[in-house]
């Protein structure tokens, strides 16, 4: 077992009064991706420019392939790639001369440069645009060439903070498939998101954070199976007795059930669903209490990021409302926009 | 998609930092800082426009009623209007430093394993280009409207090294104002507080001779005053070596003081 890419320990930074991290630690296998699930100012950013020697840390030690971040920076700088929440690429330059910039700034020789940036152009499908200044380049053109200026020196760890955010649905998806493949060509990677579904689809195991520290840390499968096995969501037609439904049903819950109560929904985690599901139906029916909705469903990271920090995922998906409604459930497959 | 992304097979990007990449590194970024003046054909014309305007205006409107006794006042403005265009010349860099900051191009070039320092060379380099280029088109202007510089060749030339050297300084105090501001019209703000003063209150536009007694020292004092007074015996072939000699140690003392500022807190995690 070798020693992992991105090891974090013990991170702490505070700006001012305000603590961002408070001892986060972290753990990135080589070849392997990181899902850093959280809310805005959980820490995510803070996380990733500590990791990328973009900030040092107050208290704490990590290293990325090998290097010390704080003691040996531009050993990880020379490994390491980053694309931030907002494209840094230069409006003024072209596609091409973006890239070849950042290849020149890494040393691998002007005629290098030319040839890895035509590469990654082409692999970007950034060719036609490529001579056109980037200020002319959509919102998903910006973030392609974006991550494309991070591989120009082939980084064995690459750091993506929410690369998605605020991209429209088809470029999400493309986004998606480049981290793929370069995950499949044995890149490490940590990538940020504040989608579930995002997470849930890329990573090969996801670390929860809240608060500046990890709440949880698993695969996506083992964070679900915390929760139980299933989830019984339940609908009342009349919203007004969903307190008393909740109260009925309480027994047969794996951990504690929530509530929607203006809307009458009820979230139910039990273990042995198809069993429960029967004995769900005849508590509220002989309480003659009207179902309008019912359904059984393995537990989606939602639930299980909703009973990790007992806030509801609305305050999660509020930064991206739009984005979120029109991706919603309906993520995993990609074909449907390529 | 093709495999071409992560392939580690060709050159990887060279770690041994060698004090060489300083040099070529400011080179890469004053190319990129030029690339982008090219490309925006607009900031051209403006740079040009500009400091022509301020020419014209102070040549003809002041030019009346600014007594400048045993000299013609356009001869005598030229000079001033050269250090004070070279000064609000050098403002650019805070405002492009401040704009980089913002647009997150910088942490992309401190992401990198490049030499920190190449980001404020290469942009002061490329700023001080610009500003030769502004005071070029301002002599041809200055000469088709009345400027008779009577000194030496050599002189002429040296007062223009001393203006442009001056602007490039002002460039180095400025970086430190973009530095630190937290956007690039915050910069662009902050950047003219000391730039007013120091351009206004001196002998560029006016004799130092008819300011209020109380002002006189200061404007004396005044490093554009000197750099002015250097450049404009230089130009008249009537510079006592002393001024010439305190301008240029001006410019040394704030490249001096302010680059390893800066650049201090450009490293700065």
């Amino acid at each position: 077992m070798s020693s992992p890419a991105v090891l974090a320990e013990g991170l702490v930074k505070s700006y001012g009064e305000v603590r961002a991290l408070a001892g986060i630690n972290l753990e990135v296998a080589e070849g392997s991706l990181l899902g850093v699930l959280g809310p805005n100012g959980a820490g995510k950013t803070t996380a990733v420019r500590i990791l990328s020697t973009l900030l040092l840390p107050d208290a704490g030690h990590a290293s990325v392939a090998g290097h010390d971040v704080v003691k040996d920076p531009d050993a990880v700088r020379a490994s390491i790639g980053l694309t931030g929440q907002y494209a840094a690429v230069d409006e003024n330059l072209t596609g091409r001369e973006n890239l070849e910039l950042v290849g020149r700034l890494l040393h691998i020789g002007r005629k290098e440069a030319r040839i890895r940036a035509d590469e990654l152009l082409a692999a970007f499908g950034l060719t036609d645009a490529g001579g056109r200044p980037a200020r002319t380049y959509s919102g998903g053109m910006r973030r392609r060439l974006d991550l494309a200026a991070s591989l120009v020196g082939r980084p064995s760890v690459l750091f993506l903070d929410e690369p998605t955010t605020g991209l429209d649905p088809a470029s999400r998806i493309a986004l998606w498939e480049v981290v793929e493949q370069l995950r499949r060509d044995g890149t490490t990677i940590l990538l940020t998101t504040q989608y579930l579904e995002e997470a849930d689809r890329l990573a090969d195991r996801i670390a929860v954070i809240d608060g500046g520290r990890v709440i949880a840390e698993g695969t996506s499968t083992e964070l679900k199976d915390r929760l139980g096995e299933d989830v019984v969501d339940l609908r009342v037609a009349d919203a007004a007795r969903t307190a008393e439904a909740v109260e009925i049903l309480r027994d047969l819950a794996a951990t504690t059930p929530r509530a929607e109560n203006a809307a009458g929904r009820i979230s139910l985690p039990v273990h042995h669903g198809a069993g429960i599901l029967a004995e769900v139906v005849r508590r509220i029916d002989s309480a003659g209490i009207e179902v309008a909705e019912l359904s059984l469903h393995r537990p989606s990271l939602d639930d299980v990021f909703l009973s990790l920090t007992g806030r509801d995922t609305t305050v999660v998906a509020a930064a991206q409302p739009a984005a979120r409604r029109r991706f919603g459930r309906r993520s995993a497959n990609p074909e449907t926009a390529a | 998609m093709t495999a071409t992304l992560a392939t580690r097979s060709a050159r990887t990007p060279s770690l041994r930092r060698t004090p060489a990449w300083i040099v070529t590194d400011s080179v890469t970024i004053a190319w990129r800082n030029m690339l982008a003046v090219v490309r925006n054909p607009q900031l051209l014309v403006i740079d040009t426009v500009t400091p022509v305007m301020f020419v014209l205006l102070f040549a003809f409107v002041f030019g009346g009623a600014i007594q400048t006794p045993g000299i013609d006042y356009v001869t005598f403005l030229m000079p001033g209007i050269f250090v004070q265009t070279v000064v609000f010349g050098g403002t650019n860099t805070a405002v492009g430093i401040a704009e980089d900051l913002q647009k997150g191009v910088i942490d992309r070039f401190r992401t990198l394993p490049m030499a920190p320092s190449a980001v404020l060379i290469g942009r002061t380099f490329a700023d001080l280009l610009r500003n030769i280029y502004v005071v070029i088109v301002m002599t041809v202007v200055g000469l088709l409207i009345g400027f008779r510089p009577t000194g030496t060749p050599v002189g002429f030339v040296l007062a223009l090294v001393l203006v442009a050297g001056f602007g490039y300084a002002m460039s180095w105090l400025s970086a430190n104002i973009g530095l630190r501001a937290k956007t690039a019209a915050a910069a662009q703000g902050a950047i003219f507080i000391p730039v007013f003063p120091l351009t206004f209150a001196s002998s560029a536009f006016v004799p130092v001779e008819t300011m209020p007694s109380w002002l006189k020292p200061i404007a004396e004092a005044n490093p554009v005053t000197l750099v002015v007074n250097a450049s404009r015996g230089l130009f008249l072939g009537t510079a006592d070596t002393g001024t010439v000699l305190a301008a240029a140690a001006w410019i040394v003392g704030i490249v001096a003081v302010f680059a390893p500022l800066a650049i201090r807190s450009y490293r700065r995690r």
